[in-house]
Parts: C-alpha cells; sequence; structure tokens
C-alpha cells in the first residue's frame, strides 16, 4: 500500500505525458491541507488519525514512506539492527513547532516548507529524482528515435536553481541518515505535521495494546519500534509517536501486542504529564508575542531594495504576499510546467520566500491558454484558474527599452517580440524606411514573458505585479478586407 | 625576398585560388533554384495560382497545372514536409498550416511512391501543444506519415551556408539535412516584423537557434537559410489567412476566408505571388517594404517578375 501511495505520488512530479495531471494524492497531504485552509481534507485526516492514529505517516506521507525505505536498507545490512525506548522530547517537538508557526506569521514560510515533510519529499522528487528519469527517458527517446519510432520525446533537464539543489541533497543526507541509524526520530521531533497528528493520535479509537496478562516482557517488540515508543518494561507505549507500522505486531512470539480498540475496563494510558502541558503552553504564548512584533521588520527589509527587477508569480498566486502565506515549495508546479517557466526562487522574494516558485524566461515563456500549476497547487497558494480568467490575469507587465533594440540600434526588422505577443500588448509600428519597431499597451499584458524569452537583446522584459491586476481585454481590428479578393498580380 | 620565401607565396598564393574557384564553383552549381532537382517545366506552369476551393481540392488544380507531383519527387525518395506549426492554435485561427492540405499532399507523395514522409516544425509555443492543436498531429498521423520531433537542440546539426550573406552557417534540423527532397508548405499571413510570413520566412522553422536571424538582420537571414537545401516545391496555404495581429492573430476577427493556394519550385515567385496577393487582404502593408524577397532574388533564388514565368491562375 504505502509503495502504491509513493509510487503514484512520485510518478505524479515525474510524469511528462500529463496522464497525472490531477494530482489527488499531493492534494491530501496535511501540509499544504493546512496552509490552504482546506477544510475537509483536515477534517478527514483529523478524523482518521483519531480513529485509527498516525497511519497518516505510514502510508500516505511521502517522506515517511521514503525513511521506511531507508530503514529497510538499514535492516537489510545490519541484521541485528535495534532500538529501544527512548522518552518523548516535547520541548524539541513543540519547540519545533512553534518556530515553524512563528516563522509562518512573520513571513518565513521559507522555513515551513523546509521540514514540511510532503514538500521536503516533493523537492527531491523534482531536484533530484526527476533529473535521473528524464534523464533515462532522453535515452529511451533517442534510442527509439534511431529506430525510427517517435513514440517518446526528450525533455530538457535544467538546474532549475542551485539552491533547491543544495537543499534536496541536504534533507536528502539528513533524513536519509536519521531514518538510517535512527529510525522515524526525524518525525517524532523535527517533523510539524508528526507533531500535529501525535497530538490527535493520543486519543485514537484504534491502537496498538499491550495485553499484560500475556506479556512477558522479552523487549521484542521495543527493539523491532522504529520510532521508540514502546515502554516494553513498564507495558507503555507513547501514542503521540506510534505511527502504525505494526512491526511490534510480528515481532511478539506471545502475541501479546495487537492493534484494536479498548479490550477491558483498564485504564487507557493517556496519562501525559501535566507539567509539561504547562510549559508548552508557556513556550507558546511567549512565541506568540515575539511573532506579533517580528513581520514589521521584516516587511522593512524586503522592501528595501527597489532598484532590482521585480519577480513575477505565478497566474493564480494573486500576489506575493498570498504566495508566501500558503506556498510551502513543494515544487510540484515547478516540476509540472510545460514550459519550464517556474523556477524555485533565490532571494527575489526575500528570506521569507526562499525556493517559491518564480517566473523566468531563460527557457521558455508562459503558454497563453496553459493554467496547469493553478489546477494542482495543493496549498492554495495558486488558486486555482480557467482559462478564460488566465487571459484576464496580469502577473506582471511588459517593459520596452528602446535604446537597445535591434530595430532601433542596427536598423534591421526584427519583431520577434510582437510576433510572440498573443495579445498583441507589443506591436509593431511604422518606423524608419519601412521598418517597424515595438511599442508597447501594457494594460493588455499578461506577463506570459513570450517577448523577453524571444528578443535577441533583451530590450523587453517583464516587470511582476507584486499583487496581480486585471490584464485589459483587447480591441478587435476592423482594417482588413474580408470578401472580393482578385489574384492581386 | 629569397627563394624559400618565393616558393611559400607562390604556394600559398595558388592555394588561395584554388580555394576562391572551388568556392565560386559552388556558388555556380547552386545559386538556381532547387539546384538540379527540379527537371525542366516542359511546358508546365512555372507557378500555380488557384482560388475558390477547398484546401484538397485547390492542391489538386494546383500540381495539375504544374504538371503533377511526380514531376519534382521520384519513387523511392525519402521526403520532409514542412508546413508552419508555429503556435498554439486551431485551425480555425489559421495561426499554422491547414491540416486537410497536408493529408492531401501526404496522400499525394505516397501515391508517387515516396519511401518516407517526414512532417516536422520548430515551434514557437510549447511544441506539444502546437502540434496537439493545430490538428496536425492527428492528421499526419492518421494519413500515414510520420511526425518528428523538433523541439530540442539534439535534433539539429550545425551546416554550413555557402551562398549567405550574413547567415554562414546556422543550425538546421537533420531531417531536412538527410532527406532527398523536402517540400515547403507555409501559411500566408500577417507578421509583425517580417511583415509578411510565407515560403521564405517557413524556413526559420528547420532552424534552431532563431534569435540569430532577429540580431543580425531579419530579412536578410531569412534569404541566406533558403540558399542551404531549397526544397522541390512551395505550396503556400491561403484557405485562411491572418490579415493582422500576426503572425498569431489575437483572435478570429483578425482572420479573412481568403480560399487560396499558391504553388511553385521557385520561391521568390511564389512568395512574390502571395506577398502581392496579402497586401489586398492587409491594405496597410506595401509590397515594397517585405525585403527579405528581392534580398532573396538577389541570392539568385528566384524572379519576383512574375511576367517572365509561366503563370497559370485558376478560380474554381
Amino acid at each position: 500500500m504505502a509503495i502504491i501511495v509513493i509510487a503514484i505520488l512520485t510518478f505524479g512530479f515525474l510524469d511528462i505525458s500529463g496522464i497525472l495531471d490531477n494530482p489527488w494524492l499531493q492534494k491530501i497531504q496535511f501540509g499544504p491541507a493546512l496552509l490552504s485552509l482546506s477544510v475537509v481534507t483536515l477534517v478527514c485526516l483529523i478524523a482518521a488519525t483519531l480513529l485509527l492514529g498516525r497511519l497518516y505517516c505510514s502510508v500516505i506521507c511521502p517522506l515517511g514512506i521514503f525513511q521506511d525505505f531507508f530503514n529497510w536498507l538499514s535492516r537489510k545490512f545490519n541484521k541485528k539492527k535495534k532500538y529501544g525506548f527512548k522518552p518523548e522530547q516535547p520541548w524539541l517537538r513543540w519547540g519545533v513547532l512553534a518556530v515553524l508557526v512563528i516563522a509562518w506569521i512573520c513571513g518565513f514560510t521559507f522555513l515551513v516548507g523546509l521540514v514540511e515533510p510532503y514538500s521536503a519529499y516533493g523537492r527531491m522528487a523534482d531536484e533530484l529524482f526527476k533529473p535521473v528519469y528524464l534523464f533515462g527517458n532522453n535515452l529511451l527517446a533517442a534510442l527509439s528515435e534511431k529506430t525510427g519510432s517517435y513514440r517518446f520525446f526528450k525533455v530538457l533537464i535544467s538546474l532549475k536553481s542551485v539552491s533547491a539543489l543544495v537543499v534536496a541533497l541536504l534533507t536528502l543526507f539528513i533524513v536519509g541518515h536519521i531514518s538510517y541509524h535512527h529510525g522515524r526520530t526525524w518525525c517524532n521531533t523535527i517533523c510539524p505535521v508528526g507533531t500535529l497528528l501525535g497530538f490527535f493520535s493520543r486519543f485514537s479509537l484504534l491502537r496498538i495494546r499491550i495485553d499484560k496478562d500475556r506479556c512477558n516482557h522479552c523487549l521484542a517488540c521495543q527493539r523491532k519500534c522504529k520510532a521508540y515508543c514502546i515502554d516494553s518494561a513498564n507495558q507503555k507505549i507513547d501514542y503521540s509517536r506510534c505511527i502504525d507500522c505494526f512491526d511490534c505486531i510480528d515481532s511478539c512470539k506471545q502475541k501479546a501486542i495487537y492493534y484494536g480498540p479498548v479490550k477491558s475496563s483498564k485504564p487507557a494510558p493517556v496519562q501525559q504529564t501535566d507539567t509539561v502541558d504547562e510549559s508548552k503552553r508557556q513556550f507558546l504564548k511567549s512565541s506568540l508575542v515575539i511573532a506579533a512584533l517580528a513581520p514589521a521588520a521584516l516587511e522593512a527589509k524586503v522592501t528595501g531594495k527597489k532598484d532590482e527587477r521585480v519577480p513575477m508569480s505565478p497566474p493564480g498566486s494573486i500576489s506575493h504576499k498570498n504566495l508566501l502565506q500558503h506556498c510551502t515549495a513543494c515544487h510540484l508546479c515547478v516540476s509540472k510546467c510545460p514550459s519550464h517557466v517556474l523556477k524555485p526562487a533565490g532571494m527575489e522574494y526575500g528570506l521569507g520566500g526562499i525556493m517559491q516558485p518564480v517566473m523566468k524566461f531563460d527557457d521558455g515563456y508562459c503558454n497563453y491558454d496553459c493554467n496547469l500549476c493553478s489546477q494542482i497547487c495543493p496549498a492554495g497558494a495558486i488558486k486555482p484558474l480557467t482559462v478564460e480568467q488566465k487571459h484576464s490575469t496580469q502577473p506582471g507587465r511588459v517593459v520596452f527599452n528602446k535604446d537597445i533594440c535591434v530595430v532601433n540600434v542596427n536598423r534591421t526588422s526584427c519583431g520577434a517580440c510582437a510576433e510572440h505577443c498573443p495579445v498583441q500588448a507589443i506591436h509593431m509600428v511604422p518606423f524608419e524606411g519601412g521598418l517597424t519597431i515595438p511599442e508597447t499597451t501594457p494594460d493588455l499584458c499578461v506577463g506570459c514573458g513570450g517577448c523577453e524569452f524571444i528578443c535577441p537583446v533583451k530590450a523587453v522584459h517583464i516587470e511582476g505585479n507584486p499583487i496581480h491586476l486585471t490584464a485589459k481585454a483587447p480591441e478587435q481590428d476592423t482594417n482588413i478586407q474580408t470578401e472580393d479578393f482578385d489574384f492581386g498580380f | 625576398m629569397d627563394r624559400r620565401d618565393f616558393l611559400k607565396t607562390l604556394a600559398a598564393a595558388g592555394a588561395l585560388v584554388t580555394v576562391k574557384s572551388s568556392g565560386m564553383m559552388d556558388v555556380m552549381a547552386s545559386t538556381l533554384p532547387s539546384a538540379g532537382q527540379v527537371p525542366a517545366a516542359d511546358g508546365n506552369a512555372d507557378l500555380a495560382a488557384i482560388m475558390n476551393g477547398e484546401p484538397a481540392a485547390m492542391l489538386e488544380a494546383a500540381m495539375k497545372e504544374l504538371g503533377g507531383i511526380g514531376r519534382f519527387i521520384k519513387k523511392g525518395d525519402k521526403i520532409v514536409i514542412k508546413p508552419n506549426i508555429g503556435w498554439d492554435r486551431t485551425p480555425e485561427l489559421a495561426g499554422n498550416t491547414n491540416p486537410d492540405l497536408l493529408v492531401a499532399l501526404i496522400k499525394m507523395c505516397q501515391d508517387a511512391g515516396a519511401a518516407e514522409i517526414k512532417v516536422f516544425d520548430h515551434t514557437c509555443d510549447n511544441w506539444t501543444r502546437c502540434y496537439d492543436h493545430s490538428g496536425i498531429e492527428a492528421a499526419v498521423k492518421k494519413a500515414g506519415a510520420t511526425m518528428v520531433h523538433a523541439h530540442e537542440q539534439s535534433s539539429y546539426e550545425r551546416v554550413d551556408i555557402p551562398n549567405a550573406k550574413t547567415l554562414k552557417n546556422a543550425m538546421v534540423h537533420k531531417a531536412i539535412i538527410e532527406c532527398d527532397k523536402w517540400i515547403n508548405v507555409p501559411v500566408l499571413k500577417n507578421h509583425g516584423g517580417a511583415l509578411m510570413t510565407c515560403a521564405m520566412k517557413n524556413h526559420m522553422g528547420i532552424v534552431w537557434d532563431r534569435r540569430a536571424f532577429h540580431s543580425r538582420g531579419l530579412h536578410q537571414c531569412i534569404a541566406d537559410i533558403c540558399t542551404y537545401k531549397p526544397a522541390v516545391l512551395h505550396i503556400v496555404d491561403a484557405y485562411r489567412t491572418v490579415a493582422t495581429n500576426g503572425p498569431q492573430g489575437r483572435s478570429a476577427s483578425d482572420v479573412v476566408l481568403t480560399k487560396a493556394l499558391f504553388a511553385s519550385p521557385d520561391i521568390v515567385a511564389v512568395d512574390t505571388a502571395a506577398g502581392k496577393f496579402f497586401t489586398q487582404v492587409n491594405k496597410n502593408i506595401r509590397f515594397e517594404d517585405i525585403e527579405h524577397i528581392p534580398d532573396g532574388q538577389k541570392l539568385g533564388l528566384g524572379t519576383m517578375d512574375l511576367e517572365s514565368i509561366n503563370v497559370k491562375r485558376v478560380r474554381l
């Protein structure tokens, strides 16, 4: 089951044929659902956790399944691999979560995206697995072309952003290392989704239980538990950390450990210490105070630089602010953009928006009739747009620099920009001696970047709108003859 | 100057003259349109202009005037058909060559015994969308020809263009390089920069790096690339014409149902005919300003003097 889920989900990132352009598995991920406030998904996931425990972490979360793979590897190489019981680190877990909440409130969504498990996995899929997949695909395409078949086609492999690559590599290394040596420690100390679901799983109806009469304290289950949550000596389980992997059930020769509802009238072992809760609360309180003060400081820092180009966020993202609030940088849009326009941002949006998608026209330009990114975003950072809505959305506006335009400088014909403009926001007007030169009507511009992409000297570029505007509908042209033609020669 | 220096100079001069003259020979051999590939007209038309028909019917009428497809291709030839598939536009918006015309042409080539028929264009918009929405990929496949990819640099090879004035080399699609003969099937449209796009301008779709054209002088580079490996036949689709806001057109209001077709082995003549026809549709454009046509004539690609050739005009 978990293998199928991760396979479908990963293929959702890798796919180039468009059969997985409705990535439902991506849309039921907790992190993006939380940031997009998609209530239905959240309620379902929390209800499932209350009912079944943290099954999410075992079969839905791609990073969880990914860790189980490393875990499986480590057991392959070391047959005697043993875990044990370790007490919960509530300060660390809730501390990390609190820091993330503060960071998010302050606009440092970058930090949230960094550890949000689905997004962390998404970036690995896009930055690390996809190039490998495409390389294989291109090899296949080259071979099939040799045999005269054009069934497969090559796809551009480009380094989208150094920072995203480094982050993906670090994630792979750190999460891989932790899971290889310490099981699901990442999920139970760092992962914010783990912490939140862990809170609910304490109360779950079905859960792993120890039959105290049968248990002979052999510690077999405890040694098998990659979440370090079974205290076999005291016959207790820390349900906030149990991720429902069921490894313990197989290990128990006494059949003393099982998954199910409460059997007898024994008191449910939900006896977490109150002192921990108290400190949690205090921590959260003090954090919130800091959080309230910080955004102003950050905003000032971002708006500080004026002379640089304004980045352009994808159509449907409404504004830089909306993107900043919701995007966990899972890179699904970056991965799926058929025109290779969406790239992970560096510092374009400021510190908080590192790795969020930004439109760049080095490898292509945004297709006028394409709205794929808006359809697939699981976090509501890019809101769904119909093609018609997209045609009237203006994420950026054209800027023309006549001083370096080849028509003006070399006195030759060009018109590449106007040629690529789907709305004639750039059109050619008479210049000297039969030549034509670009003239812009920025109100019509839809910011597709066709002009910027093709301009041989970058005399046109698109300046982003921090808050997206509405593009005017182009007027109809009437200056054409529609009938009564002769050959004309 | 001692004897050694003298001999060196002599050798160098000799080599230079040899290279130069062999270069000249190349020029002379290939300045004729479709050098050595198209047999003499034998009483057939040099240019056929057809009006008032459906695409397939007009093609048939044109080929009748020109002496049949067999005049241009032979049994066993490996053929490339190069339409314009530049834009993510449906056939009604006329941004690309009419698929019905292509199907009719493919059938003709198959009947003439073509061993292989490949179709491609280096698109401007995203290639999968262009191939799909133009209706061309589906039509071509159904007709039994092969759609070839052209969206990746590895499909192209750098070639010298010895007769060029400006564009001395370019990366050209391997299908063109490797084929026996190719047929150029442009669609007639307005163009913001080149004013009109037709048979000559359609050559930009066989090249990888088109930005060089724009930065080094569009009209001359267009004329230059046409000297590389001339197509044996140029068939201009003017069934629907993007009259304004070309080459994409913004909407159906830019498109005129013109119902015309021009065909000739002479690229300059066919662009002259289509260009003069086009200036009726869009009266703001002066034929004289479409510089790449005279540039092509200067390179010996053909003639703009339609009086000097056998033109057949047919209204269906």
